[in-house]
């Protein structure tokens, strides 16, 4: 018995080559990206607390960046990062950066270098790198007390004490603002361990998926403000007016999930129309 | 040199992507090259790190340039991490436990306290909230609360969900699926992120045809 013209179109559709989906998504997202299309992007409102978080530091006050990403993560968090090391910078505030995720350490240095030379911004004066100490718990903590306890030196060697960045920082009662750039659990070692414990003021920056498991620590205002994703750091880079891959990338992002919905409706259209059919 | 360098290193960045992505067609040699570099010099990568940022200036120059009390207690932590290596060797692998209880024995401690003061307080004490009102954050606080309590009410197993307790632990289950809705809906976009990444990459910085 031959099947009719409209099962055996979703019967088709049921069966469609993968490789014909990730070849239509390859193109939504591609071409986006060459026509350079824009559209307004308002910052939605965890966003506009990070960027009122930094915005609130003053000339001279630290922020301590932790880069809690390595390369898989790169694309999200990286515009971010870029954005709030410019924000840092324009205001003349001290970065002091470290990491835990010491296969992403090198991205976070390459962009505080860019950033800093944008800014005319000189290392040991006005930002230093700390680099990678294992043990994230013992590591937090250990800051609390004493920061040269568990970082005696830079990622160089060199000595915290002859680093001028670091005159009058010791802990975190010296640091105004930390934020984290995050693809995993870190940040929930971060809050538990030294907003709970120490009190420090903390936002965060973070990949889509991590995103809704940070948004209670946003709720309950253990953290004061929230970056999720390429959309969040795409509404970073328009509250601070320096457009980067997040705002160039939106286009592409709003047509791949257009993409992504129809393929959704599709595939549940034809397992319907084949079940009741068959 | 540094120019060169930069150019074969953007070559090399595309070759791989290009591998990696070749799996989407079908599995190749290409990819199974690429793979396998990435876990070579991941693991190459970790090591230097390890040793050099981890052993090296916490261990070894702490030893040599502490003096007095400092100076000996590093080898505590030294002979533990030196003790876990006994798993190599089967005869005295039960040595490794000790450093494994320490490590347990620490998390825990740390851990209990933790998570009750930097999470299940903090959380509960948001889920407090005034539900007089007939403002959008008076509903939004309502919503929130029906959450907590509904999704408790599902995951409460000690009775039958049946009568009052099952018509919440259903409207718990919506709740759940919201959830899940949400966090399938961010990972879908950091995947596209991932992608865009990539190609932005592909076109810019290798091909020169994106400005």
């Amino acid at each position: 018995m031959e099947s009719s013209p409209r099962k055996g179109f979703w019967e088709a559709m049921n069966s469609l080559d993968r490789r014909i989906i990730f070849l239509v998504l390859f193109v939504c997202v591609a071409i986006p990206l060459l026509l350079n299309v824009g559209a307004p992007i308002p910052p939605t409102a965890p966003v506009q607390l990070a960027y009122d978080a930094v915005e609130s530091l003053e000339a001279g006050d630290v922020m301590m960046v932790s880069i809690d990403f390595d390369a898989t993560s790169a694309p999200e968090l990286m515009p971010m990062l870029r954005s709030a090391l410019r924000h840092a910078f324009s205001k003349d505030v001290r970065v002091v950066m470290l990491g835990h995720i010491a296969i992403g350490l090198p991205l976070g240095h390459m962009a505080l270098e860019e950033i800093a030379a944008e800014y005319d911004k000189e290392y040991g004066i006005d930002y230093v790198d700390l680099g990678y100490r294992p043990g994230y718990i013992a590591v937090m903590i250990a800051m609390g007390r004493d920061i040269s306890d568990i970082f005696a030196c830079d990622y160089q060697g060199t000595p915290l004490a002859e680093l001028p960045v670091m005159t009058g920082v010791r802990s975190y009662d010296d640091i105004e603002l930390l934020f984290g750039f995050e693809h995993g659990a870190v940040i929930d070692y971060w809050v538990r361990y030294t907003q709970a414990r120490f009190r420090q003021r903390m936002t965060f920056g973070t990949t889509a998926v991590m995103a809704p498991d940070a948004y209670p620590y946003l709720q309950a205002g253990q953290i004061e403000g929230l970056v999720g994703g390429l959309k969040g750091a795409a509404e970073y880079e328009n509250l601070i007016g320096h457009l980067g891959l997040g705002t160039r990338g939106m286009p592409a992002q709003q047509w791949a999930h257009l993409l992504v919905i129809g393929f959704i409706v599709l595939g549940n259209l034809g397992y319907f129309f084949t079940r009741r059919k068959g | 040199m540094g120019s060169m360098g930069m150019i074969i290193g953007t070559w090399l960045a595309g070759f791989l992507t290009l591998a990696i992505l070749s799996f989407l067609y079908k599995d190749n040699p290409f990819y199974k090259l690429a793979e396998h570099l990435y876990v070579g010099v991941s693991a190459g990568y970790w090591l230097i790190y390890v040793a050099f940022f981890d052993v090296k200036p916490m261990l070894i120059d702490t030893f040599m340039n502490e003096t007095g009390f400092e100076k000996w207690i590093i080898l505590i932590p030294g002979a533990l991490g030196l003790i876990m290596l006994s798993r190599w060797f089967p005869k005295i692998a039960w040595l490794s436990r000790w450093p494994i209880a320490f490590t347990v024995g620490i998390g825990a401690g740390l851990g209990i306290t933790a998570n009750l003061q930097g999470y299940v307080l903090p959380q509960v004490q948001a889920t407090i909230l005034p539900l007089t009102g007939f403002t959008v954050a008076d509903l939004s606080n309502l919503i929130l609360v029906i959450g907590v309590v509904t999704t408790l009410i599902y995951f409460y197993f000690s009775k039958p969900h049946k009568g009052l307790l099952g018509g919440g632990a259903k409207i718990g289950i919506v709740f759940i699926m919201v959830s899940f809705g949400a966090s399938f809906g961010y990972t879908l976009m950091a995947r596209i992120s991932l992608l865009i990444g990539r190609i932005y990459f592909l076109f810019h910085d290798l091909l020169h045809i994106l400005d």
